[in-house]
């Protein structure tokens, strides 16, 4: 790679060998050094396939080349079953891909979880998503006994002693501690809204070095939410990553805010897509849009796009957008998987 | 019992202050029992805890209580039963995603921290409940730790 960018694509002759560790890093991830490195930085969600194969993962992700930074693994989202986050993370490693492995608190105790951390370390994952998870409840297996033997915060605390202190919950050493950037998630737009700020601060104080958000589609509820963020000096010590969804029509949002607690969609962005002539192209002009104010906004450091169903249009939504201003994230070195799809462009 | 339980919240700076000042009286009086019964009567001291923070709290005797560091409003009765929270599925109406008849644990324990005198605790990380504890008195431990 001759543009520039060669401190984020220095990998060896093997594009899944870890990278080597900078100093101050906690990780030998890609994305820990694109955030260190102060660049916007672009993730997404890869949808688990419901399939035991890996040829499967990796089509899904040769969607994403070349136009983010990380790929967050989702761990049984909605408590729906799917290939594990774990599986997901390893096999795209193997390859080079950065992903972001999510760990949820609702399947696992923490003697589970803790094997899993190590294992995803040594599996060459980088980065970890701390969550409570979705109820099994709402999920296609609501007779499931949910465990959450640990919360969120337990969670980053948890991992941090592996990390930092070498050592298991119980005080057992471990011979080589898991070297994870570790991250959780925000919802600056959900109830008890004056004291989002400071679960988040709690979040930080429990290990958090970046945050991925739920949706946002009220910019200046972002806004308020990172000035007493910044107040707090929390961008200092943490990452904030801002979710932006790809609606797909006014029906799915409409869908979205009823059905999903926690999904706060305006008025406004529901009318623009009833009127729209073309609906997807302006949910996708509404994405664009948000990303490019959101960078605007002091403290945040990325977006996460979530476009599910719509995968292919990421690298679109990213380049019109602009935010990367040109830096090109890393990109598989040669076609994975023959046949693979290719993204969408505009005719 | 649910409606209980949210007065408690509603009054947890006078909550706070009952239990600051009879706290002292039970554990003292709990000390004296140890030293000439020694663990004659747990049962009965854990019981009648069980039952009077069950009434104020629908406390679930996780052993661990960390009421004063949630504004009165007890995370047991989260149905992920988290002890950091809310988690990010709280409805607009402030109630919870899993049960939404239930206002949500974790807005009643924030609203609940902002009326007491050391509403503050609320913001310091707490670690997972030790399963052990489990059915166990927190006032005994207080009375045999200290
Ligand atoms: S909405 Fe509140 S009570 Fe319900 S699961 Fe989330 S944190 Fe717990």
């Amino acid at each position: 790679m001759s543009d520039g960018h060669t401190q984020f694509e220095d990998y060896g002759s093997n594009p899944g060998d870890p990278l080597p560790m900078l100093p101050d890093h906690v990780s030998h991830g890609r994305f820990e050094r694109v955030l260190r490195a102060r660049h916007f930085a672009i993730t997404t969600e890869i949808a688990p396939p419901d399939s035991a194969d890996p040829d499967e993962v990796l089509r899904r992700a040769a969607l994403f080349d070349g136009h983010v930074d990380a790929i967050n693994a989702t761990d049984g989202s909605g408590a729906n079953c799917h290939m594990s986050s774990l599986a997901v993370c390893a096999i795209l490693t193997r390859v080079g891909y950065s992903p972001i492995i999510q760990i949820s608190c609702r399947d696992r105790n923490r003697i589970a979880v803790q094997g899993d951390v190590l294992g995803a370390a040594a599996l060459g994952v980088c980065s970890v998503l701390c969550l409570s998870g979705d109820d099994v409840s709402v999920g296609d297996h609501p007779e499931a006994k949910p465990v959450f033997d640990l919360d969120s915060v337990s969670l980053l605390s948890t991992i941090r002693t592996l990390r930092d202190e070498n050592r298991f919950l119980s005080g057992r050493p471990l011979d080589h501690a898991p070297r994870l950037f570790m991250g959780a998630s925000i919802n600056p737009f959900a109830p008890p809204l004056a004291n989002r700020v400071h679960q988040f601060a709690k979040q930080v104080a429990a290990g958090a070095q970046f945050v991925q958000s739920q949706y946002c589609f009220d910019i200046a509820m972002a806004r308020d939410f990172m000035a007493r963020s910044r107040d707090l000096g929390l961008t200092e010590q943490c990452h904030v990553l801002m979710g932006v969804g790809v609606l797909a029509s006014a029906k799915t949002a409409k869908w979205l805010r009823s059905a999903i607690p926690g999904v706060h969609i305006p008025d406004a962005i529901i009318r623009r897509l009833e009127q729209a002539e073309r609906p997807k192209a302006e949910g996708r002009a509404i994405a664009i849009e948000l990303m490019q104010q959101l960078a605007e906004i002091e403290g945040i450091s990325g977006v996460h796009l979530m476009a599910y169903k719509q995968e292919e249009w990421i690298g679109e939504i990213v380049t019109q957008s602009g935010v990367l201003k040109g830096r090109k994230p890393w990109a598989a070195p040669h076609p994975l998987i023959p046949g693979a799809p290719s993204p969408a462009t505009v005719n | 019992m649910y409606k209980v339980r949210l007065w408690s919240v509603k009054h947890a700076r006078g909550m706070e202050r009952f239990y600051n000042a009879i706290n002292p009286a039970i554990v003292g009086t709990l000390k004296l029992k140890n030293r000439l019964f020694g663990t004659r009567f747990d049962g009965a001291v854990t019981a009648l805890e069980a039952k009077g923070k069950a009434l104020f709290f629908d406390c679930k005797m996780c052993g661990n209580c960390v009421l004063s560091s949630t504004g009165m409003s007890c995370p047991m009765n989260c149905p992920k039963t988290i002890r950091n929270g809310p988690c990010g599925g709280v409805r607009e109406n402030g109630h919870c995603e899993v049960k939404p008849e239930m206002r949500c644990v974790w807005v009643a324990a924030w609203d609940g921290a902002s009326r007491m005198e050391k509403g503050d605790a609320i913001r310091s990380v707490q670690f997972a409940v030790d399963n052990r504890s489990k059915g166990q008195s927190s006032w005994l431990r207080l009375a045999r730790d200290e």
